[in-house]
């Protein structure tokens, strides 16, 4: 007994060395992720998608801190983001003017005391209520700065925002940042320093504590813990990081406007936290990559991505609420035993039936858009390249097809998915 | 200087009730499901289009009654095949839920009836002034959305408290489980809440239409204010949600119609602060402008100094 | 005399029209185990929510250790010293095992709410963890969450946590029921061994548990202390007999 003391205790305290190197080797894998692609897709939309990325990263996981780990839903986080970029804009512009030696790469960090000032001042009243109230508090919050942006115009810069020109700033070893591949190794930087800071936030006391608070509040009162005053922590964190994220933003952009405050700010954050899942820690980065993907190639395909997205929400939070990083650990004690490629054949299988499925009601989505709102440019289009009227009745009974078969195919694999689980699951679990 | 005063409490006391009709409906829903249904208001914007198209098709009157059953029936749909299921998972996917179908509702109406406003308008036979105060006339179309909102409250009221259904409901307005080991079909009783809470919001939305904007951003711009509404009025309270509605409803008319800074106010004092700077738009802003942000504010200090609201009786 | 480790004074407590607790006067001495019965309804776990700060009296005051708790919030109570349990598992279900018993023990351990420190590298924490964990023969079931754990598993670990953090004033509220006759004698056993040179305040239905534990017991009967003292004075006291063991054959 005394024996299983001490190993478990030299567990708790020093971890064993295979472990560390798993865990830093980790680390190494992402900081190559953020410094190899540039190097391989040169083109600018390819660099401009990767900042985005990175911008939307930080703020992902910002949001996380409320929303996966202390359990706080909020709708108004793009507030700390769009306060944070404005903080930065001024600091840049008045460091322009002034002639002051600010280099760029230290914005961002203004950005986050920015956020963290209005964290502070928001977060003492928004956290007085705790679930539902508080959502709608944050909403309430929303609504208010962003209104008060097109009040206080000296500060907003009214309707057209504030620029600025991040290439005026001090430059240390000669770098400009008017390079997209400048701004965008100063975004990665900045990304990877934020995860990990916020990595290990998850591991303090506080971090702990907040796990704590999100899964039973009271019985965290009953161990010493005021919830709101952690919660209210949690919430200043969070919106120094939104901050960050925001002056990331603003020396991107080289602009700070009213949109960053948008309800579309805060919902597009919302979406890709989720979507990517908010269990995990590498959920929102997922997310945020998928999301930032999606935004700027399905804008190409169809004029009503959004529309897609909202309804991928919707049957994420019926199906899949674990989300993207859910599903995928999910699978993780099939690949400790080895058994992936059993349910891998079943997935394959289900695939097309379910693809065929989503193209017909992608097929009805588009024509009934092409009828009404675009239905002065008549009803001839094209769906994957091949032309016909929308108003006819065979591309509707087409599409009638598409989804009903569709279904039917792929609610026959079900059991054949389920099947191919219970065997891959039976196979012992092999020696770590 | 008295007509605007009869004026604006005449539009505040409208505004305030149309609020109350979506009001009542969320506050129902939340009472009794515990889920505050995010896409509230957009059920009222759906009530406000469908109303626009069928008018469009058959007229006005027979659009007063469709679109609400229209949008009832959804509802009811909505609660039976998606909330349901999310409900087990507790509140927070709920809550998910109703933003997700919000966002998707907005993009789907801005599919079809695009983001231009569209004309929809007050039916002739109304398109009359009603009387006139003073040298304002009050035009008869408004009349009728007080009257239809007033009667709704009424026959809200006789059902709540008269009826054999209206008292399963308020038992199941305090105790949900209590309710549904009595006996009662309380998964049909939810789903029909779900229907009736609805239909009200589209019926705000069919006699709002003509009136204010109908507009894909409809649920947007109300939505908050809604939800400042049922925050201030006091989580899961009636009564409070009706207070707090006609207060932002008076509160946000008269504001509107009050051209004065605190420039004006303070002119005597002869103080001006920079242009340029956050004190002097602080100082030349008029009430008029704040307007949209008063119901912000209410909820700001309503939370510093009696969070569970005014009327609060349920923490979440 | 020495300061008693609980005194509740005159503590009036209603809900709307009913009067739940009505004028309970109750001393716990230090390092004593006192045990509260009652019938079913009659304001038990009130108490216990009015003594730990989840409730505030309407009237009355209550002292931890001489000093006033009466109004203070449960978090600035359980620093004072004076831990809970639930009657119905109140866990953190999402967390292992381990982490639950370490959330009992990261306030007294001095942690707060640090975010600049690793709680995983506290030393004092992790071994303070382990130890409660062998405690309660839950080592081995460290790293699962602690929601799949089975019910009487789930019972020791609520204990565990109420324990973890060294509070001197322990209160219980039914930890064995549910449980069958061995597991309650295994959790007896327990108990008696936590509450060592602390004192324990326990509510519980299963009399031979009681009895064989307790050092004084009071009788609550629709929120009035009825009888307090040993267990044989309350074994022979008849209004305890009529209001709530019945007429027993001996």
């Amino acid at each position: 007994m005394i024996e299983a003391l001490t190993v478990r205790a030299g567990l708790a305290v020093r971890p064993a060395v295979p472990v560390v190197i798993a865990h830093y080797g980790t680390w190494i894998a992402v900081a190559v992720m953020f410094v190899v692609p540039p190097l391989v897709f040169r083109s600018g939309t390819a660099l401009t998608m990767m900042s985005l990325m990175g911008i939307s990263i930080v703020f992902a996981l910002s949001y996380n801190m409320l929303l996966g780990q202390t359990g706080m839903l909020s709708f108004g986080h793009a507030v700390y983001f769009g306060l944070g970029a404005y903080f930065a804009v001024h600091c840049m512009n008045a460091a322009i003017t002034s002639g002051l030696p600010v280099p760029l790469p230290i914005i961002p960090l203004v950005g986050g005391l920015g956020g963290l000032a209005f964290a502070i001042l928001f977060g003492w009243v928004s956290t007085k209520r705790s679930g539902t109230a508080f959502a709608m508090i944050s909403l309430g919050l929303a609504e208010l700065v962003g209104s008060s942006a097109l009040i206080l115009r000296s500060f907003f810069g009214g309707e057209e925002g504030v620029t600025t020109d991040r290439t005026r700033l001090l430059r240390l070893f000669d770098i400009s940042f008017g390079p997209q591949i400048e701004v965008y190794y100063l975004i990665a930087a900045w990304c990877l320093v934020c995860m990990v800071l916020m990595y290990k936030f998850t591991r303090t006391p506080l971090g702990r504590m907040c796990n704590a608070v999100r899964d039973n509040s009271e019985r965290a009162q009953f161990v010493g813990y005021n919830p709101q005053f952690v919660r209210f922590l949690a919430f200043c964190v969070s919106g120094f990081f939104a901050g960050v994220a925001g002056g990331l933003a603003a020396i991107h952009f080289e602009i700070a406007n009213s949109a960053y405050f948008s309800a579309t700010q805060s919902g597009n954050v919302l979406l890709a936290t989720f979507i990517g899942g908010s269990g995990y820690f590498f959920g929102p980065v997922i997310g945020a990559a998928v999301v930032s993907y999606l935004q700027v190639m399905l804008s190409d395909v169809t004029e009503i991505w959004q529309l897609y997205f909202g309804l991928l929400f919707i049957t994420m939070v019926m199906f899949a609420p674990q989300g993207i990083a859910g599903l995928l650990m999910m699978h993780r004690p099939l690949w400790r035993r080895r058994a992936l490629l059993k349910v891998a054949a079943a997935y394959a299988l289900a695939l097309p039936p379910a693809l065929v499925m989503l193209a017909g009601i992608a097929l009805v989505i588009e024509m009934t858009y092409r009828l009404s709102v675009k239905a002065a440019e008549g009803p001839h289009m094209t769906f994957f390249s091949v032309p016909f009227a929308a108003d006819q009745p065979p591309a509707w009974l087409t599409a009638g097809l598409l989804i009903v078969g569709g279904f039917i195919l792929f609610r026959l694999t079900w059991p054949i998915i389920a099947a191919a689980w219970v065997n891959a699951e039976s196979r012992k679990e092999l020696a770590q | 200087m008295l007509e605007l005063v009869i004026i604006s409490i005449l539009n505040g006391v409208q505004f305030g009730m149309l609020l109350f009709l979506m009001a009542s409906g969320l506050t129902l829903i939340f009472s009794m499901m515990g889920v505050l249904n995010f896409a509230h208001a957009s059920f009222y914007m759906l009530g406000a289009f469908f109303g626009f198209q069928i008018a469009r098709w058959l007229g006005f009157w027979p659009a007063l009654l469709i679109a609400p059953a229209l949008v009832g029936i959804i509802g009811a749909l909505v609660e039976r095949y998606g909330l349901r299921n999310v409900h087990r998972q507790g509140h927070v996917p709920e809550l998910l839920f109703t933003f997700g179908l919000a966002y998707v509702i907005e993009e789907v109406v801005q599919m079809i009836w695009g983001k231009a406003p569209v004309d929809f308008r007050v039916p002739a036979l109304l398109d009359f002034p009603a009387f006139t105060i003073f040298t304002t006339n009050y035009p008869a179309y408004k009349l009728l959305m007080l009257l239809t909102s007033a009667g709704i409250f009424l026959v809200l009221f006789i059902v709540l408290t008269r009826t054999r259904i209206g008292l399963v409901i308020q038992a199941a307005l305090s105790h949900p489980h209590m309710v549904a080991h009595l006996g009662h079909n309380v998964p049909l009783v939810f789903m029909s809440v779900f229907g009736v809470g609805s239909a009200l919001a589209a019926i705000a939305g069919v006699i709002a239409g003509p009136a204010l904007v109908t507009q894909s951003n409809m649920a947007g711009l109300l939505g908050p204010i809604l939800f400042v509404v049922v925050v201030v009025g006091g989580l899961g309270s009636l009564a409070g949600a009706f207070a707090a509605s006609l207060l932002i409803g008076l509160v946000q008319t008269f504001a509107v119609s009050v051209n004065t800074s605190l420039a004006d106010v303070f002119a005597f004092a002869h103080v001006t602060p920079s242009p340029g700077s956050i004190l002097g738009d602080l100082w030349t802003v008029t009430l008029a402008q704040i307007a949209p942000i008063l119901p912000y504010l209410l909820l700001v200090m309503v939370l510093i100094l009696k969070p569970t609201g005014l009327w609060g009786t349920r923490e979440t | 005399m020495m300061t008693p480790a609980l005194e509740l004074c005159n503590i009036h407590k209603g809900f709307g029209a009913t009067e739940v607790i009505r004028g309970v006067n109750l001393s716990v001495k230090t390092c004593e185990r006192h045990a509260v019965i009652g019938p079913n309804g009659a304001g038990k776990s009130t108490l216990f929510n009015l003594i730990s700060g989840l409730m505030r009296p309407d009237n009355g005051s209550i002292s931890l250790k001489g000093g006033d708790i009466t109004a203070m919030p449960p978090w600035l109570i359980n620093r004072r010293g004076l831990s809970r349990s639930f009657q119905v598992t109140n866990i953190f279900h999402r967390m292992s095992v381990w982490e639950n018993v370490r959330a009992g023990v990261l306030w007294s351990a001095g942690e707060h709410y640090a975010f600049w420190r690793d709680a995983d590298k506290a030393r004092e924490v992790g071994t303070r963890t382990d130890r409660i964990l062998a405690d309660f023969d839950l080592l081995d079931r460290s790293d699962a969450p602690a929601g799949i754990l089975t019910y009487a598993e789930q019972r020791a670990l609520e204990i565990a946590i109420t324990v973890a953090g060294g509070a001197d004033v322990i209160l219980l509220d039914e930890p064995t029921a549910g449980m069958s006759r061995a597991e309650t004698d295994r959790a007896v056993a327990l108990i008696r061994r936590i509450s060592e040179g602390r004192t324990l305040m326990i509510v519980e239905h299963d009399m031979s548990v009681i009895f064989g534990l307790a050092d004084r017991i009071s009788v609550l009967v629709y929120g009035e202390i009825v009888a307090s003292g040993t267990p044989a004075e309350i074994r022979n006291n008849p209004k305890v007999r009529e209001a709530y063991l019945g007429e027993e054959a001996h």
